[in-house]
């Protein structure tokens, strides 16, 4: 047995070829993503609708309790291209992080009797957030032409504050899959995560109103960096980059990325027994 | 060398906790647990107990072998496989496998029931670690193999359970993995097709020099397919060897596992007539002693007349939980096998053993044989049945209702 295509399992060792396993099981991941995205739409009745009718939703409750009865100033922006822009990172990291959550305890069967990277199942559902995302898009844009707003150059930066979304995504899906796996009722933990985080960020307004000597403070949340990032590489003018904010936002990011992919990676071994 | 396994001194434990029944543990048990030690004091430690599915286990497994591993409910057999196909770790020992490892320890992993039978072969596929460019290649064979080119487009929520199975298996049959581990997944679906899985199972590895590890409870199948055998008992490996050698001791020592019993007494001592052996068959008159309950069971009873008589008298006494389920006697004359056929959907879910009595009706008890053998029933996923797990009671006929 001296062939390089031995796999060698030994107790209390973690396994060598675990990234290399995961390049060998890309197309796991791709199928995986695959048919969230066919079941999605195919299992609910209004289907893509669904995905439209929820941030245009949100966009109109925000637009008129913050905008019109709160009063909150948007600068030279309409207010529901304020609120949009916003949706659409906060849209992405609740839908992932409630997809990821649930996705290993969703497919106990297949954990319990086959293996895998068990770290593709989590990942998977930046997928089925990002289609979500794209659509949140157009109906951004659709809106822009509406309110006839020509978006800043600065725009080619989205990339960027979205990939910080994913590792935020990733890292946030990785420990709450793994949490949800050893405690159960974990899962009541993540909605209100997601419920009360989109409060505390700047979804409905603009992290502008927030006071100067709290601005620091307010970016312990990391999804004000993003969405921050987001406002200002979309709208452009007007907007203030808070740096220092910024920088606690990404350190905090990839905190919760590492932590994350730890826990993970700690725990995995031991998910088919707990399932 | 040609070893395509080896496993040294493999161990795996689990810890069982006996406070509380919760299957798991529930983040606001953890916590209340922490408050109630904080203002206790006096540290009640949830009895956890070790338990070793395996233990020292140790095997070599050549390339083209064709290993049936066989035992008990809980004898360790599915660990042994879950570890060789990585689902979850040993806690002790070392694993060398050589080449590609695919694995059916169940039928359909990851089948979603909304998606089409098309979607589902490529979804499957790629679970089981082949590529988009294989299942291509192989999209039609499997298809063909698992007859249901009419249903392609039809999501398989709507299959019968035997479609599902076979598109299942030809999806699994159609890996080119070196090393092939199959779980009791053939005891579901029809008989037909279960020989043409075996058919297949038995190509691969004979033909294509394949090795195939396979656990089942049926010995008619494992005797067929596979040339050697592990005996596994409680978490050890007792015996490897030759299929028909381990078979044997199995069912030496596991005579209520077996789906025939014979009389090993002197069956010429009694005056009348005696019991040699009683059978449990299928529709096609094979040994078997797991059913569905859409299956017909046949009991088959061979005696011996050594002095005829008109009131010789065999019963069968069917139970369940440990009491009589229901009893059925018979008059037999000179004839020397009787068969007693159970119809399909009569029985209930769950195990049955059996006595039998051999008597002189009103004049003579000959003589009795208690929990000679035993089968298990199973629910069948029949469309115009409701599925439930837990159907009690010993019978589960199918009733008309009706509106009023």
């Amino acid at each position: 047995m001296q062939d390089n295509n031995i796999i060698v399992i030994e107790a209390g060792k973690t396994e060598k070829h675990y990234w290399l396993d995961l390049w060998r099981y890309r197309e796991l991941f791709y199928f995986l993503s695959w048919r969230e995205i066919l079941v999605r739409y195919k299992q609910t009745v209004i289907g893509i609708a669904w995905s439209v009718i929820r941030p245009v939703l949100t966009m109109i409750v925000f637009t008129i309790v913050f905008g019109r009865l709160a009063k909150l100033p948007s600068g030279d922006v309409p207010y529901p291209i304020l609120v949009s822009i916003a949706i659409l990172p906060w849209q992405f990291f609740s839908v992932s992080l409630a997809e990821a959550s649930n996705s290993l305890i969703a497919n106990s069967s297949m954990i319990g009797k086959i293996y895998f990277p068990r770290i593709i199942m989590p990942s998977s559902s930046i997928i089925v957030a990002f289609i979500d995302f794209l659509i949140s898009f157009v109906i951004l844009g659709i809106l822009m032409a509406w309110y006839k707003f020509v978006p800043s150059w600065k725009i080619v930066f989205v990339p960027l504050f979205l990939l910080l979304a994913i590792i935020l995504s990733l890292g946030a899906g990785f420990l709450f899959s793994a949490a949800n796996v050893k405690y159960r009722d974990f899962r009541y933990v993540v909605p209100f995560i997601i419920q009360f985080g989109l409060y505390i960020s700047p979804v409905g307004f603009s992290s502008d109103i927030i006071p100067e000597r709290f601005r620091f403070l307010y970016s312990i949340n990391p999804m004000v960096g993003v969405i921050d990032g987001f406002r200002w590489s979309i709208i452009g003018k007007g907007i203030d980059f808070y740096m220092s904010g910024f920088l606690l936002s990404i350190a905090l990011i990839f905190l919760i990325f590492f932590t994350g992919l730890f826990y993970f990676r700690k725990t995995e071994q031991t998910f088919a027994d707990k399932i | 060398m040609n070893k395509v396994i080896e496993v040294e001194n493999l161990g795996k434990k689990y810890i069982i906790s006996h406070q509380g029944e919760a299957r798991y543990t529930a983040l606001r048990d953890v916590i209340a647990d922490g408050a109630k030690k904080l203002i206790k004091r006096n540290n009640i430690l949830p009895k956890k107990e070790e338990f070793w599915a395996l233990r020292n286990v140790s095997f070599s497994i050549d390339k083209g072998d064709k290993v049936g591993i066989i035992g008990r409910n809980g004898a360790g057999k599915t660990t042994i496989l879950k570890i060789l196909s990585r689902v979850t770790i040993p806690t002790e020992g070392i694993i060398k496998i050589k080449g590609k490892i695919s694995s059916l320890l169940e039928v359909g992993t990851g089948f979603h029931p909304e998606l089409t039978g098309r979607e589902n072969i490529f979804f499957n596929g790629a679970v089981l670690g082949m590529t988009r460019n294989e299942i291509k290649r192989k999209f039609d064979e499997i298809v063909e193999f698992a007859e249901v080119e009419k249903f392609l487009d039809t999501p398989v929520k709507r299959y019968s359970s035997g479609m599902y199975v076979r598109l299942a298996f030809a999806v699994a049959a159609h890996l080119d993995s070196e090393i092939l581990i199959v779980d009791e997944v053939l005891a579901v679906g029809d008989s037909q097709f279960q020989k043409k899985c075996l058919g297949k199972m038995d190509d691969v590895s004979t033909k294509e020099g394949r090795t195939v590890l396979f656990v089942s409870h049926n010995m008619a199948i494992v005797r067929n397919l596979c040339n050697r055998g592990f005996l596994i008992n409680k978490g050890n490996l007792i015996f490897d060897g030759e299929i028909e050698d381990v078979i044997s001791k199995y069912e030496f020592d596991n005579p209520k596992d077996s789906a025939k019993w014979s009389n090993k007494k002197n069956v010429t001592k009694t005056k009348y007539f005696d019991i040699l052996s009683v059978s449990i068959l299928d529709s096609d008159n094979n040994l078997k002693n797991n059913f569905f309950n859409s299956e017909k069971i046949k009991i088959k009873i061979d005696f011996l007349v050594n002095e005829p008589h008109s009131q010789m008298k065999i019963q069968l006494y069917f139970l369940k939980f440990g009491e009589i389920a229901f009893t059925f006697p018979i008059f037999i004359c000179h004839k020397y096998s009787i068969i007693c056929e159970i119809p399909p959907f009569l029985l209930g879910i769950g195990n049955y053993f059996i006595n039998i009595d051999a008597t002189l009706h009103n004049i003579l008890g000959v003589d009795g044989y208690d929990h000679i053998l035993g089968f298990e029933v199973r629910m069948d996923k029949i469309e115009c049945m409701p599925y439930i797990e837990n159907i009690q009671g010993y019978f589960f006929p199918i009733l008309n209702w009706y509106l009023e």
